[in-house]
């Protein structure tokens, strides 16, 4: 077991975990903070998608030894960020969510997206979140809520 | 006369043997390539054997998987394309989205099998080494892409030296750290140390490329 200080959405967090530990598991079984999803383990699917310094990142193959002092944003803290608060809202208006399991993932990818590339096309949309899976096939309504949320950004 | 002799034998034989060992270091050190002196410089033969070296590195999984000349990067010593629809992007980076070091971190996480060193990304296509059907290159293009400074970043033979012998994914290729299932990746054919040697050896001998196609 080792001490790390962990800056989780703006917050110092203090944990005590094995090096091996991956984030995905320091953030809900420590940090309680269950927002972050499990779903394959080997960064297949996209559930666990966090930010490291803006990096949208597949927190269930980082283990927290490697974390040092990135900063965290995890989907607990995204609506504190302009363009987080505007793919939450289109989220909601173009009603994107079936099960929901997947879109905490979802809507980290799509953050990490427009903060790059405010006016993504279908492509753009297709290859960034081309790692994030939805075993509901929201994808059509993601893909709005992502056009959705850029004209606001904009 | 003779007990002086025998006194004086094992002293002479001392300063024999450190002027030899002196001579002999000296002479080492002036084939050093590194000390740009060309005493013995290797011929065209020397030169395109080790090559034939080298391309035997520069296709192994460790590196060419990350030399491709498709949209993906490829995995594995079966050397498939990389899961999770993983691809290229504008600068060999991956995509906004899907970055390269959104899963590969600055060093290998062995705890989950995820490979890693600095700044993970695919070698430009300039620098492919394989064809669209992820077949290697042949050894004659391959050296015909790694020596033309047009697409090899502009680097000369000692350039290419230093990159071999310093360049922190090269090197992460004798350093590729364990698989998800936990056994050890595999290496290329050589030791960096052999590959570095041969290197320096084809380097000094005027990077020949072999002929053909």
């Amino acid at each position: 077991m080792a001490t790390y200080q962990l800056n989780v959405n703006g917050q110092t967090k203090k944990v005590e975990a094995d090096p091996s530990t991956p984030l995905l598991w320091v953030l809900r079984e420590e940090l309680k903070m269950t927002g972050t999803k499990y779903g394959c383990g080997i960064s297949a699917c996209g559930a666990c998608t966090v930010h490291l310094n803006g990096i949208a990142t597949r927190s269930c193959i980082v283990p927290v030894s490697l974390i040092g002092d990135q900063k965290i944003i995890t989907i607990e803290g995204i609506a504190s960020d302009p363009v987080g608060r505007a793919v939450q809202n289109a989220w909601v208006e173009k009603d994107v969510v079936q099960c929901g399991y997947c879109q905490s993932g979802q809507i980290m990818s799509a953050v990490a997206l427009l903060k790059a590339n405010t006016k993504p096309t279908d492509t753009n949309i297709e290859e960034s979140m081309g790692g994030n899976l939805c075993r509901c096939a929201t994808y059509v309504r993601i893909r709005e809520a992502i056009k959705r949320a850029a004209e606001q950004v904009a | 006369m003779l007990t002086n002799h025998r006194l004086l034998s094992p002293t002479f034989l001392v300063v024999l043997i450190t002027f030899v060992v002196c001579v002999g270091l000296s002479t080492q050190a002036n084939n050093d390539p590194a000390n740009n002196v060309s005493a013995a410089s290797p011929t065209v033969v020397d030169g395109l054997a080790a090559w034939a070296q080298i391309y035997s590195v520069l296709i192994s999984p460790r590196c060419v998987n990350c030399h491709t000349a498709t949209n993906y990067p490829q995995q594995g010593d079966d050397r498939h394309r990389h899961f999770a629809n993983v691809i290229r992007g504008q600068e060999g980076r991956g995509v906004t989205a899907l970055r390269c070091i959104g899963c590969h971190q600055e060093v290998n996480a062995d705890s989950t099998g995820v490979p890693g060193g600095p700044d993970w990304h695919l070698a430009p296509l300039s620098m492919r080494w394989q064809d669209m059907n992820d077949r290697p290159l042949s050894s004659v293009a391959v050296c015909r892409a790694v020596t033309d400074r047009s697409r090899n970043e502009n680097m000369d033979g000692r350039a290419l030296l230093t990159h071999h012998q310093e360049a922190a994914l090269v090197l992460w290729a004798w350093n590729p750290g364990r698989r998800p299932d936990g056994t050890m990746r595999s290496l290329p054919p050589l030791t960096h140390e052999a590959f570095v040697a041969a290197t320096r050896t084809w380097v000094d001998a005027g990077t020949p490329c072999p002929r053909g196609k």
